[in-house]
């Protein structure tokens, strides 16, 4: 177990996240709705509102080794319905970006089996590298 | 000011609010500099007793003709000074404040400098306004011993009874055809658990028979005109085609009239006929004639417009036929305009609860099983329509599980309406309480956020209804519920272990938001008082005049400023009479002279000032043709100055030549 | 006189959902308009790029707009739900930020014009809701599909973010209006607007297969024989994963995917061979034949 320590260059690692999705972390309050709706919060390790409180306490890094951003299906339910207004699925999107940024890849076209690539239509392919590769 | 400016000028630290952006002591060294300053100082609370004590004593010493008081606000402290000025011998007009703490140190918080000089120049400019103030005697109007309640809630009952009981005569309006408001739909009341029969129906019975109220059900305000302790108000008594002083209230023609409408006393849950009673307990005990859903009425109604040929025999006549006090006429409407005179007016008209139509996710309505919480109380009411034992819309079942949701629309500024609605948390763990009273094996689960009660007894109730009951608390905003097959899906979640959660429920309660009734912005404009972004009547001050609106002599009380527990709003209606009681406790009503005023030389009528008038207080002598103010109904909130063309027209102490000459001091370095 | 209207295809709508181009252009035929297929289309990025500090990801749907422009055009119909909603967000994005759009136009020097957010990016079903009209719909229909019970799936991009909405975010029924004008019978899915799983069937298709096994599940719950979608994506992610589906979901049972298009083209009497039944993975045929629609 670890001990959440909040400090001030953990907390300024967070105003790049709000720099790349352009959203306001401090504006939620933890109502929960974001995970409520989440159809991927069963599979992820930090589910929505707990990556919001999260980031809000400086753990970026938390948060973007987690699993959260990359079973993430950018469906915008969290965003549609979140009572503040805030675009999840846009931060989500940043704490990929920054892990991708590095030069990382969470998919590789390598990696898909041969009878995939001739069935899957070419806006999958398209969606996930765009998503999941720099 | 004819004689030579002596003006003073005093400036507040307010503890740090101000002296910790602005250099005050600088301020105060400034304006000691400008011509006819003869005094100045700074004091850490200027409005404290001491505070006061160094205005009055400079006022005498130094001889001010004019003092400048540089502080906050000056619906805070402008009558604090100006009464300490009045002990000290100077006319209280010569008293004028500039507002350093809202409009300098709160907004300029980071920039010291600036605002230090920011404040240095909102006192100069106002030392030249008060350079050219004038000294002037407050009116004197007669009053109307008499007060409107407009709402006959617990708000409006509580006041009525208060007045009443003074001696004083009070008109209490209801728009329904009971009165009781939304108290009388309720099961039982937190924490206490009184029910609404034991406390409010006896409340109901005293003022239909206190001998100072008159009761005005199935009635609605038309219009109000004049002003502090004498407005003249015209009621009207909605056509409910029922003789009130002959019906007995024997119920024979509830059973007899054909009609099905939605029963608004059981929020729909049941029907009624188009001739109803709200229920058992309703005062008045009488039957009102809806006039929407009316066979005989809709006819009578077609005839008249030529639509249809009038027949020899009515096409419904079975409520009148079986009255015997024969006090029905579905032939002529009995709708009528009654006129009072009154002095004071309290407007206790309550709340609404945002309909389930604003809320999709949530089946918007759509979803038979998923109901409100008011409708939840009826239900859960001895007296509703399932006898205290809560059965299901759907299908009449008694649902072994209910999912309630808190904060469905309130805390949702996606919604529209970002404020706590205050009351949910604690009737939801009450609901929860006596749905397993009603259904012991049933399981009660909540949703909610955070608990929210701080109330006497209330987190002591809560902890409680959560021991005894077994009820399942789950911290998380619901969001989405639907139907599936003969159950209720909700998808929710536990922040605090960090799960989705999903239930398959028999019955979901939904804490929809309380919202001001729709009618709510009407009837504010013909009172001439203001609303807030939502709706709510909006008080006098926050902090410091609750329950006075803007419009002096009119007040307001319980749910209709804002969502309020019935102990607080029980509060408010006492807080709400007693001001209108030290209102008629003095022979005559004292009112502000800084009014508008015409120059009759040069005004030439041409009535853009009536126009622009929100309190009506101008009107057009076409004789001379000239405008004329009632200065009793003048607000002096200047609209009319503004807009006159010839300068005709101008507020008192607040000229157009001390308008333009605060602003080129303003405006003097740019 | 048929209304032409400029086209965007998009990759997908050229290759595994050519069928519902197809069906498209047959149902758009019956009322004279024709697609008019955008000269030198470019795929659009499949996805709307959400970073604020990039605009390298809206450069490609704006390219195509600036197209559309350059042709004459004043809007374009788009069939695919996820380039409906690239390049309307793009589209939207432009024209609330004037200086990111100086930047992309930059950008497209090459192009010798410069876009100015003035295209109008549509949906066909929003073509047949605004200006077809349901009861134009309703004359087509030659062979009214009764006794099929049909459940209209939106899915996420036609729907979210609010600004690009076709119909009501949470309850839209713009399909469903549809299907009852075909004779079919609605049947009510809750979970219409729950996403299938999106991009994430390239690499984790667990997660298809669990989101296929709740929509489906629940349809076939709510009785219906068969979904229609208009997203060649959830289309894929519906069909073609049923069979990991049923690995994980003993319970589940094979239901066919239709594009909305190709119930209307079966309802205005197109033959089989048209309705371009042959590459779906569950085959809808017997169902249909079992209704005497076939
Ligand atoms: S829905 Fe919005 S406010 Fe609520 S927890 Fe999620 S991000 Fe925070
Ligand atoms: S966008 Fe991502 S985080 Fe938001 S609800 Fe969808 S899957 Fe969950």
């Amino acid at each position: 177990m670890s001990e959440l320590k909040v400090t001030e260059s953990n907390l300024e690692k967070v105003d790049e996240v709000i720099r790349i999705s352009g959203q306001n972390i401090y504006s939620c309050y933890q109502c929960g709705k974001c995970t409520s709706g989440c159809p991927s919060a069963g599979l992820m390790d930090i589910v929505p509102s707990q990556a919001m409180k999260f980031l809000q306490l400086g753990e970026v890094e938390k948060v973007s080794e987690s699993n959260t951003p990359w079973v993430c299906l950018s469906c915008f339910i969290c965003s549609v319905r979140c009572p503040k207004g805030i675009d999840i699925a846009a931060i989500m999107e940043a704490l990929r970006l920054m892990k991708l940024r590095t030069n990382f890849d969470y998919v590789h076209p390598n990696k898909i089996q041969e009878e995939e690539r001739e069935i899957l239509p070419p806006i999958a392919f398209v969606s996930a590298f765009r998503k999941m590769t720099p | 000011m004819a004689e030579k400016p002596r003006i003073g000028v005093f400036v507040c630290h307010c503890g740090l609010n101000i002296a910790g952006v602005v250099d005050v002591k600088r301020v105060a060294e400034e304006a000691k500099k400008l011509d006819g300053v003869v005094f100045s100082t700074t004091y850490v609370f200027m409005c404290s007793e001491p505070g006061q004590k160094v205005v009055e004593n400079a006022i005498k010493e130094h001889k001010l003709n004019g003092v400048v008081i540089a502080n906050c606000s000056p619906s805070l402290h402008e009558k604090t000074f100006r009464n300490a000025a009045a002990r000290a011998g100077l006319n209280p007009y010569r008293v004028e404040i500039a507002n350093i703490r809202e409009q300098v140190s709160w907004p300029h918080e980071h920039e010291p400098e600036i605002a230090t000089r920011k404040a240095i120049a909102v006192v100069r400019a106002t030392v030249e306004r008060v350079k050219n103030n004038m000294t002037y005697i407050p009116y004197e109007v007669p009053v109307t011993k008499a007060v409107l309640i407009i709402g006959g809630g617990i708000a409006g009952i509580q006041a009525a009874l208060d007045v009443a009981d003074a001696g004083y005569e009070v008109y209490l309006v209801e728009k329904s055809p009971t009165i009781g408001g939304k108290m009388l739909f309720l099961s039982e009341t937190f924490p206490t658990l009184d029910c609404p029969q034991c406390i409010e129906t006896p409340k109901m019975t005293d003022v239909s028979q206190h001998p100072n109220i008159h009761l005005m059900t199935y009635s609605e305000v038309e219009s109000v005109e004049g002003y502090l302790g004498n407005f003249n108000v015209k009621i009207k008594r909605k056509a409910s085609y029922v003789d009130f002083d002959k019906c007995t209230g024997c119920t024979d023609c509830l059973r007899v009239c054909p009609v099905k409408a939605p029963n608004e006393f059981d929020r729909g849950l049941t029907k009624r006929g188009a001739i109803y009673m709200a229920n058992e307990q309703a005062v008045p005990l009488v039957a009102v004639v809806d006039e929407k859903y009316c066979i005989e009425v809709n006819f009578q109604k077609r005839v008249k417009a030529g639509k249809v040929k009038p027949r020899e025999k009515p096409v419904c006549s079975k409520c009148v036929e079986v009255c015997e006090a024969d006090a029905i006429n579905l032939l002529e409407s009995n709708e009528k305009i009654v006129e009072v005179k009154v002095g004071a007016i309290i407007v206790a008209t309550g709340f609404e609860l945002m309909d389930m139509k604003k809320l999709p996710e949530y089946g918007g309505g759509e979803v038979p099983d998923v109901i409100d919480a008011l409708a939840f109380e009826r239900l859960l009411a001895p007296s509703g329509p399932t006898a205290g034992v809560p059965k299901r819309p759907s299908d009449g079942k008694i649902p072994k599980s209910v999912v309630f949701v808190s904060c469905a629309g309130s805390r949702d500024p996606e919604h529209g309406v970002a404020y706590c609605s205050r009351v949910c948390c604690m009737y939801l763990a009450k609901q929860a309480m006596l749905y397993k009273h009603a259904v012991p094996d049933g399981r009660a689960y909540n949703f909610y956020i955070d608990i929210r009660s701080n109330g006497k007894g209330y987190e002591e109730f809560v902890q409680r209804v959560r021991e005894e009951g077994d009820l399942i608390y789950l911290r998380g905003k619901v969001s989405k519920i639907f139907r599936k097959g003969d159950k209720v899906v909700v998808w929710g979640a536990d922040t605090l272990t960090g799960q989705k959660v999903e239930i398959e429920t028999d019955l979901v309660v939904l804490a929809t938001a309380m919202v001001p009734p729709p009618e709510i912005k009407k009837l504010a404009a013909k009172l001439r008082i203001p609303t807030d972004e939502y709706g709510w009547l909006s008080e006098a001050h926050l902090k410091l005049r609750p329950l006075e609106t803007v419009t002096a002599g009119i007040f307001i009380a319980g749910a209709a400023q804002f969502p309020k527990d019935i102990t607080d709003t029980v509060s408010q209606a006492s807080g709400a009479a007693a001001k209108v009681l030290t209102m008629f406790s003095q022979p005559k009503l004292k009112r502000e002279p800084i009014v508008a005023e015409v120059d009759t030389e040069i005004c030439a009528g041409c009535g853009l000032c009536k126009e622009q008038c929100a309190y009506d207080a101008i009107r057009i002598d076409e004789k001379k043709n000239i405008s004329v103010v009632n200065e009793a109904l003048c607000e002096g909130c200047g609209a009319c100055a503004a807009v006159c063309p010839s300068g005709a027209m101008r507020l008192r102490n607040l000229t157009k030549k001390q308008v333009i000459e605060m602003i080129e001091v303003l405006t003097e370095n740019y | 006189m048929s209304t032409k209207i400029p086209y965007y295809p998009g990759c997908t709508l050229k290759s595994t959902a050519k069928n519902f181009e197809d069906t498209a252009k047959l149902v758009a035929s019956k009322f004279d308009i024709e697609f008019e297929e955008l000269a030198k289309w470019i795929c659009c990025g499949a996805v709307y790029g959400l970073s604020s500090d990039n605009v390298m990801h809206k450069v490609a749907p704006v390219r195509n707009m600036l197209r559309v422009k350059k042709a004459g055009g004043e809007r374009m119909v788009v069939l695919c739900s996820m380039c409906y909603n690239t390049l309307k967000r793009a589209n939207l994005y432009v024209r609330k930020n004037k200086d990111k759009l100086d930047v992309i136009n930059a950008i497209m020097y090459l192009e010798n014009a410069t876009y100015d957010g003035s295209v109008k990016v549509q949906h066909f079903l929003e073509i047949l809701r605004d200006e077809v009209g349901y009861s134009n719909i309703k004359k087509e229909v030659k062979k009214p599909l009764k006794g099929l019970n049909v459940a209209a799936y939106y899915g996420c991009l036609l729907l979210r973010p609010k600004e690009v909405a076709i119909d009501n975010v949470e309850s839209p029924t713009v399909m469903e209006d549809i299907v009852k004008l075909l004779g079919a019978k609605v049947v009510n899915l809750p979970v219409k607007t729950e996403c299938c799983g999106s991009y994430q069937t390239v690499s984790q298709k667990d997660i298809i297969a669990d989101r296929t096994y709740l929509i489906l599940n629940t349809a076939r719950e709510m009785g219906a024989d068969v979904l229609i979608t208009s997203c060649p994506l959830c289309h894929f992610n519906l069909d073609r994963r049923q069979d990991i589906a049923k690995e994980r979901h003993h319970d589940f049972e094979f239901m066919p995917i239709l594009y909305f298009t190709q119930l209307m083209a079966l309802a205005f009497g197109f033959e089989e061979e048209k309705l371009g039944f042959e590459p779906h993975f569950v085959d809808p045929r017997p169902a249909l034949k079992e209704r005497g629609l076939l």
